[in-house]
């Protein structure tokens, strides 16, 4: 199958407008006849879902949580990105369409961003007009913020809880729908398989978590929202039961996979302490607007903060090591994501870590707090501080922050075209769970925007595209296609609570997201993924033999329902290794070792960039890496989707 | 390291018997959090043939609003101000022991062990909480100008994470802290006016209708909220609720 992207013809910046103008129509009074069926209600899930029965259609919408309004978006601290110039900085669509470009570096497809910043600025309304309280000036107008490597102002933030206003704003539309009988909401319900009818998506099967009862739900097209893929590692600042099985299962049933190996290291996490540490928590990087990083200058003082000998106060500012702001003069502090956490990493390898592991670099306020004052501080980050103290018990005011890059946020994921279709048709991927926006690497405050622009603007136009050439309401569950995946989700069950082995599912994921972090992680190379991948099918083999699955199928079991999702996680290792494996360049969110900027190369010595950067190759890599399942076990076939730049110039992504 | 002993609330069903079990928690690191020490007693427990604990929580990080568990008789814990997922284990002492218990209420259902059923709170928020406005047909956000006083006491409202720990604390099962502060969030706002009466009067007969138990102003709800919800809030629904009434009553 050929990767036909479908970009529409013409100009960027008409190329959406034209779009909506050459898309058909469903009549008003056809659309009740129409069944969507979303899985998720995040903030794409659950914005697609609550516009979607707006519009008239009808829409069945599923989540694991007890609530749509616990999806993870709920977490988002910063921002969400806007190209609405309030500030008069010089913003404009084509200025965050080319920065989202450009930090994403180009790997992104442009028609696709481009899209993404022109709705930009409608989801910024319809989120105020909801009652997102966000921030405001004392003259009632919005507030913004600079934020993850942007030098204009065009982040919206509602303090340190944006994702979680958003989020709620989504709800209590869906809620509203739901009211009025447009909506059926399923909570406490985990998609297990996607039912294809004649090639295309027609349904779904899922496992009540409650009741433990398999149910198939027909509709005329399915929408995944189902979020990223993080908890591959085991540890990350993804909420635990993020999980990638509703896309490993709807990639095993043909949709390809996209760019798997673009994992996002959140630089400013609070560091590991031990390991019964069941996840990593995320300290907004807003904090970098005002919190200067470093770690000492000499691998003794490092030492000495190691062993309790030295405390961080100690160290005199001659012996201290600002490290971004010495190699990104222009950018400092807010050097974009995947920089700054390598930058983290790079001084941690040479011996001048702090935390007890030696895996943690400061981040001090003392500066601004003399500059601000303290009021100042509390004011803009004071919730964040507060739960740093929490966590750690240390307190941030007196003493500098201890952080350390984490797995945060997945640019890969199931491979759409520009109507967000995956390759099998009626299938739709929304949010993190596609790969469209973001490239190799995600700015911040882009989640948010992205998670809603195909939620609330770009899926209601798009999904008519297939809906118009299907008839409506000639599916139903009693259909054979149904019987038989019902059957295999049973046998998978079964299979899960029969293997009476002797080590439990956690154990497992443990493993798994150590070989992960140690070879696809932060810096991989050839080797190493080599290795990974003859890992990798030893714990896939020892997991079904010897995995430990109490309890049964009916009622609640949170452990089959943690099996079922590591089991996915193992099989998608690999294809991320594969992934990581093939692109053999460094760019964004991939770093390879072995492609790198060193001293002898020509654009260092011109003093364009500098040695250790990440080395793209545009020629052989400028493409979408889509691939296609070919049974567990075996590796995957790889499709390329290759990327055209008409408007942004491929450059090097340099922050010096 | 910590050496505890845990009595927690077994069910293996909403209609089966539920009792108290006693469970050694040796070695927990004081580093870690009230869910880790779970997690690794849960080890302990599949790691001897047992089925472990079962408890909702997600995020693991106060925002979510799914964990719920009632720590030596308080939702979330004595600790002001967190939710049970932040608790850490640095604020217990060696020997004590701890007893964890649901989220219990009659409009909370238990499902297993410590996980209840708070779906009430979604119905009563489909019961008006919200703004009617459909997707696309806003105005330029900075067309209404919104008091920064206003939308910083909406924010402070709109900060509920809805996990349901004022209805646990509250001796009635009243819902009303919940209800009053996502109430509150939207009155606040020029964008809830319109709609503000049926708002009201929706969510207070939605909550009646669930089964919570009415407001006796004893503001237990307020000290055990995670997010530190004024019950200012109450009085403020208590009013708007009057006005609504007499306008109802009026058309």
């Amino acid at each position: 199958m050929s990767l036909d992207s479908k970009i529409p013809d013409g100009p960027i910046e008409e190329k959406w407008t034209k779009h909506k103008m050459n898309s058909k129509l469903i009549n008003p009074a056809n659309k009740r006849k129409y069944t969507v069926i979303v899985v998720g209600s995040g903030l794409a899930g659950g914005a697609a879902a609550a516009s979607l029965s707006e519009m008239g259609y009808k829409v069945k919408c599923f989540c694991y949580q007890d609530s749509p309004r616990r999806a993870h978006s709920i977490a988002a601290q910063g921002g969400i990105n806007a190209a609405k110039n309030y500030q008069n900085d010089g913003d404009s669509v084509y200025r965050l369409f080319y920065d989202t470009v450009k930090g994403g570096d180009f790997r992104a497809r442009e028609a696709n961003v481009y899209r993404l910043a022109e709705v930009s600025n409608n989801i910024i309304d319809q989120c105020v007009a909801q009652g997102v309280p966000f921030a405001r000036e004392y003259g009632g107008l919005l507030d913004n913020r600079s934020f993850g490597g942007a030098q204009v102002s065009r982040t919206f933030y509602a303090r340190g809880q944006t994702g979680q206003q958003l989020l709620i704003g989504c709800y209590q539309a869906l809620e509203k729908e739901i009211a009025k009988g447009g909506v059926e909401m399923f909570t406490r319900h985990e998609m297990m398989d996607v039912v294809k009818v004649n090639g295309h998506a027609k349904g779904i099967v899922v496992r009540d978590m409650t009741t433990g009862e398999i149910s198939s739900h027909a509709g005329d097209a399915v929408i995944l929202a189902t979020g990223g893929y993080g908890n591959v590692f085991f540890l990350s600042t993804n909420a635990m039961g993020c999980n990638v099985a509703a896309a490993m299962r709807a990639h095993k049933r043909g949709a390809y996979f996209a760019n798997p190996c673009y994992t996002q290291i959140h630089p400013t996490c609070i560091p590991v302490s031990g390991d019964y540490q069941s996840k990593l928590t995320l300290m907004s990087e807003s904090l970098r607007n005002d919190g200067r990083i470093w770690v000492p200058k000499s691998k003794e003082d490092a030492q000495a903060i190691r062993e309790g000998k030295k405390a961080p106060t100690d160290i005199a500012e001659d012996d201290r090591d600002y490290y971004l702001e010495r190699k990104y003069p222009s950018f400092g502090n807010l050097a974009p994501r995947d920089v700054s956490s390598r930058a983290a990493k790079e001084v941690c390898d040479e011996g001048r870590g702090v935390a007890t592991t030696g895996l943690g670099v400061y981040l001090d306020f003392k500066d601004a707090i003399a500059r601000l004052g303290e009021d100042t501080i509390r004011a803009r980050y004071g919730n964040l501080f507060q739960m740093y103290e929490k966590i750690t018990g240390d307190n941030p005011y007196q003493t500098p922050m201890q952080i350390y890059p984490a797995v945060h946020y997945t640019m890969g994921g199931l491979w759409v075209d520009y109507n967000l279709q995956t390759s099998i048709p009626g299938l739709h991927c929304l949010g993190e769970a596609n790969f469209s926006d973001h490239g190799a690497n995600r700015l911040g405050a882009s989640a948010l925007m992205q998670g809603l622009a195909d939620g609330y603007f770009v899926i209601p136009t798009t999904i008519a595209v297939y809906l118009a050439n299907e008839k409506p309401g000639t599916i139903t569950t009693e259909m054979d296609e149904f019987k038989q995946t019902e059957k295999e989700v049973k046998e998978h069950i079964n299979a899960l609570l029969n293997v009476n082995g002797s080590r439990t599912v956690d154990s497992f994921h443990r493993e798994l997201g150590l070989v992960m972090w140690n070879h696809c992680g932060m810096a991989r190379t050839k080797e190493g993924l080599e290795e990974a991948l003859q890992l990798i099918p030893k714990i896939r083999e020892e997991f079904w033999n010897n995995v430990k699955v109490p309890g049964s199928g009916d009622g609640v079991n949170s452990e089959l329902e943690k099996a079922h999702r590591v089991a996915e996680f193992i099989e998608f290792a690999e294809t991320m290794c594969y992934d990581a494996l093939q692109r053999e360049e460094s760019c964004g969110g991939h770093f390879r070792l072995e492609y790198q900027f060193t001293e002898d190369s020509q654009e260092v010595k011109e003093g364009k960039t500098q040695p250790g950067e990440a080395l793209r190759r545009d020629e052989e890599f400028a493409y979408v890496a889509a691939w296609q399942h070919n049974g567990v076990g075996e590796p995957p076939t790889l499709h390329k989707e290759d990327l055209d730049f008409d408007n942004v110039h491929l450059a090097i992504r340099s922050y010096a | 390291m910590l050496n505890l002993t845990l009595k927690v609330w077994r069910q293996q069903n909403a209609t089966s018997e539920g009792f108290i079990e006693t469970y050694d928690a040796h070695d927990i690191p004081e580093s870690a959090s009230f869910l880790e020490m779970l997690d690794i007693v849960n080890e302990r427990i599949l790691n001897d043939g047992g089925e472990p604990i079962h408890f909702d929580h997600d995020c693991r990080e106060g925002i979510c609003g799914q964990c719920s568990l009632t720590i030596n008789g308080i939702p979330h814990s004595k600790e002001r101000g967190i939710t049970a997922c932040q608790l850490h284990m640095r604020k217990f002492k060696t020997g004590e022991t701890i007893w964890i218990e649901p989220f219990r209420a009659k409009a909370f259902p238990l499902l297993r062990d410590l996980i209840v059923d708070r779906s009430a709170f979604d119905r009563i928020i489909g019961a008006g909480g919200y703004v009617s406005v459909r997707t696309g047909s806003a105005q330029d956000a900075n067309n209404l100008p919104v008091a920064k006083t206003k939308a910083d006491a909406a924010m402070d409202a709109a900060a509920c994470i809805g996990c349901g720990a004022c209805v646990a604390a509250c001796k009635n099962a009243s819902a009303m802290l919940f209800v009053s502060a996502k109430a509150a969030h939207l009155n606040l706002l020029p964008q809830g006016a319109p709609e503000k009466n049926k708002r009201v009067l929706g969510m207070v007969r939605q909550m009646d209708a669930e089964g919570f138990g009415n407001c006796t102003n004893q503001y237990e709800c307020e000290a055990v909220c995670p997010k530190e919800i004024s019950a200012d809030n109450i009085a403020r629904l208590n009013r708007d609720y009057a006005i609504a009434i007499a306008d109802e009553a009026a058309v």
